[in-house]
């Protein structure tokens, strides 16, 4: 219900086990980081795109979510073009700068690269509910329940941030410091709730503490799990298009001899 | 009544000041704050994300200095072995941080991930040569330059600028390192300073070094 | 008088009372001077059921704390002689013990409801079958109807309070700890929660301690009070009926509050012409939700008249919208329809709707009380934060310290001047942030819940405080759940929900 913790409206993807999404964002991304070339970048984008149209997100939602990776993208390729490694015929030049057919490629694939990186990630995260995501995390991979609950808590109570800002403006406001004082007093007034911000949520965290130990929770005995997070069929065949994607992805570009191994 | 607290006081005190053994298995507040100051850090690294994109573009211009950036992203490790002071809170808040931002969505997606174990690991090893006994200024600083050339390498090596020359990568390198103790040494360094001053650390041995003093002195 | 269970048969075969045994324990926090606890001799036996009475900040909370085993260790305090569950230490007993705080608002674990109920079952690894029937249960239980997906994020504090005592209620432990539990429920979820706790008990058979200042919700269903004396160990301790008739009068000096012994209520001369400050007219109230531009409404038609020298009381059924009334009233939230004016006279030249007025101005005006009184504390000892509001009103140093040092003094925290607010009893918070209010003498004051979790000495010194202020020409808004307050002091009740206030004491001649 905040920027941490969305909405999640119901969907094939919605209902896949988070833990299978995280594998498959994880298996394309490590694929792709092996290599800048714009080959296996655009092949893999493209194998995505047939995904995420099925995702669940409306336009606007998908839009809103992915925008960082939009604005992000051609930055990345402008800023290799420019400033990248070069290599054959030179085009243009202009002081330090120097734009040639290598940077020009190089471009592209990094602006490839960060889209088929990114768009994966966020699309499938933003699908999954953090509830879910501690579930699958604590009983499909089996990390300890402690943090894996620990940190849910956390998320909770900072996805609360928007909420404590504005009790806190209520409250400064009601106690008499919530404005005047020029500039100086606009700048305390913003890092002044920022800080009590962090203060308030560590301070929380103590608390919540408590009140998770004070139901049981954080001794070493094995607990149980009200809602079970389960790999189904559709799980497999996710983590399975996944590894697909990466493979078709490595193996055009390998044909196409535009790898190139980056620790090589 | 005042003298009878201050015997009291005095009758109890010794226990309390007596050396106990390091205890480094993680309380549930332990790991609860650490989530915490995890958590939203994630949320200042996506906004420096953001941010980055026409910052680097700018220090574009100066060849390799995009190394100055990367601090943004390495405080919450050491910030968190700062104030948790236990084995593995500098890696486990990084990470936390990383997976946050990822949440929210960024241009690196997974790999995020990967950096932010790394970035974690690069304070940690730090905190840990020192056993983590030391907490002074000089450990968070290093700790922060740990971190920098943390990422540092990972940077020259996996990403984009894995395709510019050596002298791009040597200051780049170089810019991380120095980012990282300022940014995330020495901002951690007082942000800690900052947050026990209020009391909110007080569960914490972080929290408690400060305020000792105040106390004492109205005994 | 020892409990007998009425259905000795019903009782849940895996469900063990627990035993409590202590013998010269004591607390000391760390960071304070004083003891929270010193000297305690108990035993109470499995299946007792015991009400812990003590004035506010006898260490009442430090003491149920410490049989949940979540003091902490050394490092968050000073610990002496022992306090055994069943033989072991208590931090050891962990997970036969269920706790629900004082405070509802920091206990919310999970995102959703359901999910929220079912955490404590899942940490003493109840099988998953038996989960969601034992949620669903409590759920209905406690009176929280709400769908199992519900966010725990937009619960007013009474539903906080029901879903914390649910998740509890639910992991049927083998002792059932309460700290104030229906401190902030309206009257009748009072009672509905406490048969919910019988039944719950009548079923496990499990020990039972709960705190309550007000003793009359809870003295025909417990066996036995304790009360704890703030100088160290216990001041009376035996079987209910028999302590409250032969002590009561001795316990009542106390702070404890005896049925038999209510509180004198202050006597009050209202002043004569009433002036209007505030007017409310088919007032709609409500909060914008993240992300949204209109709000969204939770009372309206709301029509109110705010006069000097007047006690109006809000009342009404949790999450009815009393708390969100209160903010817009006192000028923080934007009214959702309606109009809010202030009369001529009171704004002073300034715009009549009081939340365009600029948090100086609305310093002198209005003073407010938030239902969760953290919410308000911004310094970090008890003194810095009280001078907040003369400091920024531009008082003299030494007006600044003779203001602050009476408040102290008559709601007792002058012993607390260099605590850190956060780490205060309940009550002494609540107390805390009245006296933040109080300290800058604004004409209007809006306080919700002002009475909460405190002992009868403490409320006695509230009300009486208050009731001056009335007198001087102060207007008074509350928000309560509190029968007794209301009878002290209101003049007017609006109950929200229907359609005219109620008018009541003076104002009804
Ligand atoms: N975390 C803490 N750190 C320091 N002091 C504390 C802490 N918690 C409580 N105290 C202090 O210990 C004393 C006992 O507090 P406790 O909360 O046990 O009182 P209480 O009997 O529950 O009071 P109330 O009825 O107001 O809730 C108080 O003086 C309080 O200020
Ligand atoms: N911060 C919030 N965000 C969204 N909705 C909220 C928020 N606080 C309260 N609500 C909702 O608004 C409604 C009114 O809440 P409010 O707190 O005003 O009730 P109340 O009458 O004060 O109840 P109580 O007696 O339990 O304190 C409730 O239904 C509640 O669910
Ligand atoms: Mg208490
Ligand atoms: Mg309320």
């Amino acid at each position: 219900m905040s920027l941490l913790t969305p909405t999640i409206r119901p969907s094939v993807v919605a209902r896949l086990n988070p833990v299978a999404k995280l594998a498959v964002a994880l298996i394309v991304s490590c694929a792709l980081l092996l290599s800048i070339d714009w080959v296996s970048a655009g092949v893999a984008l493209l194998l995505e795109a047939g995904l995420l149209l099925w995702c669940g997100l409306s336009a606007r939602q998908f839009l809103l979510r992915t925008a960082p990776v939009w604005i992000a993208a051609p930055m990345a390729a402008v800023t290799t073009v420019l400033y990248g490694e070069d290599s054959g015929a030179l085009l243009w030049q202009f002081g330090f700068i120097s734009v040639t057919e290598g940077s020009t490629q190089l471009g592209l694939a990094i602006g490839l690269r960060v889209l088929a990186i990114g768009l994966p990630g966020i699309v499938l995260l933003a699908t999954t509910d953090p509830t879910d995501l501690a579930d699958g995390l604590a009983q499909v991979l089996r990390l300890p329940a402690r943090f894996v609950l620990g940190g849910l808590a956390g998320l909770r109570l900072v996805g609360m941030f928007i909420e404590d800002w504005h009790s806190l403006t209520l409250a400064r406001r009601a106690r008499g410091v919530g404005d005047g004082g020029g500039p100086r007093g606009a700048a305390r007034r913003f890092f002044g709730p920022a800080f009590s911000l962090l203060v308030i949520s560590v301070r929380r965290g103590s608390k919540l503490a408590t009140a998770m130990e004070a139901r049981g929770f954080g001794s070493d005995e094995p607990r149980t799990w009200a809602r079970p997070s389960r790999v189904r069929a559709a799980d497999a065949v996710l983590v399975g298009i996944g590894f697909a994607i990466a493979g078709i992805a490595i193996g055009v570009a390998v044909w196409a001899e535009t790898w190139s191994f980056i620790l090589a | 009544m005042h003298a009878t607290t201050t015997s009291l006081n005095q009758s109890i005190r010794p226990a309390s000041t007596a050396k106990k053994p390091r205890n480094f298995r993680w309380r549930v507040v332990d790991i609860v704050v650490a989530s915490v100051i995890g958590v939203a850090s994630g949320v200042i690294f996506w906004a420096w994300g953001l941010a980055w994109s026409p910052l680097s573009a700018i220090l574009a211009f100066t060849p390799g200095l995009e190394g100055l950036l990367a601090g943004g992203w390495l405080f919450a490790g050491v910030l968190g072995g700062l104030i948790i002071r236990k084995p593995g809170a500098a890696v486990y808040t990084e990470v936390v941080a990383a997976v946050v931002s990822m949440l929210i969505g960024t241009q690196w997606g997974f790999s995020t991930l990967i950096w932010g174990v790394v970035e974690g690991l690069g304070a940690e090893i730090i905190l840990a040569l020192f056993l983590y006994t030391n907490w002074r200024l000089g450990v968070a600083l290093l700790a922060g330059a740990g971190a920098g050339a943390a990422v540092g390498f990972l940077d020259t090596t996996f990403t984009s600028y894995a395709a510019l020359d050596f002298g791009y990568k040597a200051v780049y390198f170089v810019s991380a390192v120095v980012s990282g103790t300022v940014l995330a040494g020495l901002l951690s360094w007082l942000a800690v300073r900052g947050l026990a001053r209020t009391g909110a650390l007080s569960r914490f041995a972080a929290g408690r070094e400060g305020s000792r003093a105040p106390s004492a002195a109205i005994s | 008088m020892l409990h007998t269970p009425p259905f000795p048969a019903g009782h849940d075969a895996q469900i063990r009372a627990v035993q409590i045994r202590a013998s010269g324990w004591g607390w000391r926090h760390a960071g304070r001077h004083n003891q929270a606890v010193s000297g305690l001799d108990l035993q109470i036996e499995p299946g007792e059921r015991v009400l812990l009475l003590g004035a506010s900040g006898a260490g009442k909370s430090t003491l149920v704390h410490a049989l949940a085993g979540v003091l902490g260790d050394a490092e968050d305090g000073d610990e002496t002689g022992s306090l055994l569950i069943d033989g072991r230490r208590a931090a050891e007993a962990r997970g036969r013990v269920g706790l629900v705080l004082q405070d509802p608002d920091s206990q919310v674990v999970l995102a959703r409801v359901g999910d929220d109920v079912a955490f404590g079952c899942e940490n003493l690894a109840v099988p998953r079958a038996e989960i969601w029937p034992r949620v669903r249960q409590a759920l209905t239980e406690v009176g929280l109807n709400l769908p199992l997906d519900h966010p725990t994020s937009s619960l007013s504090g009474g539903q906080k309070q029901r879903l914390a005592l649910a998740g509890v209620l639910a992991m049927r432990p083998g002792l059932l700890l309460l700290d104030e539990p229906t401190a902030n429920l309206d009257p009748d979820g009072v009672i509905e929660v406490r048969d919910a706790v019988v039944r719950s008990l009548d079923r496990s058979g499990a020990t039972f301690v709960v705190i309550e200042h007000r003793v009359e919700v809870w003295q025909d269903v417990v066996d036995r009070v304790i009360v704890l004396d703030p100088a160290g160990g216990v001041l009376a301790d035996g079987p209910t009926r028999e302590i409250l008739s032969r002590q009561g009068e001795r316990l009542a000096t106390a702070g404890v509050w005896v049925p038999a012994l209510p509180p004198r209520f202050p006597t009050r001369s209202p002043i004569a012409p009433a002036e209007t400050l505030l007017r409310a007219e088919g007032l709609a109230v409500g909060r914008v939700p993240f992300g949204r531009r209109a709000a969204s409404v939770v009372a309206a038609g709301i029509t109110l008249n705010l006069r000097a020298g007047t006690a109006t009381v809000v009342t009404g059924p949790n999450g009815a919208g009393k708390s969100t009334l209160a903010l817009t009233l006192a000028g923080l939230l934007k009214p959702a329809g309606g109009t809010l004016q202030a009369s001529d006279k009171f704004a002073a030249g300034i715009a009549s709707e009081p939340h365009r007025w600029r948090s100086q101005q609305l310093l002198t005006r209005i003073g407010t009380v938030f239902q969760d009184p953290e919410h308000q504390f911004l310094a970090a000892t008890v003194r810095a934060d009280l001078l907040i509001g003369p400091h920024a009103l531009g008082l003299s140093a030494a007006e600044q310290t003779s203001r602050v040092d009476e408040l102290m003094h008559r709601l007792r925290l002058d012993h607390l001047a260099d605590a850190n607010p956060f780490t205060l009893s309940g009550g002494e918070k609540r107390r805390m942030s009245v006296a933040t209010v109080l300290a800058t003498r604004p004409r209007l004051l809006v306080l919700d819940e002002p009475t909460f979790g405190q002992d009868s000495r403490t409320w006695q010194e509230l009300v009486t405080l208050l009731a001056e202020l009335l007198d001087e020409g102060t207007a008074l808004v509350a928000v309560t759940h509190d029968a007794q307050f209301v009878s002290a002091l209101a003049d007017e009740e609006y109950r929200l929900g229907t359609p005219d206030p109620i008018r009541l004491g003076a104002g009804a001649l």
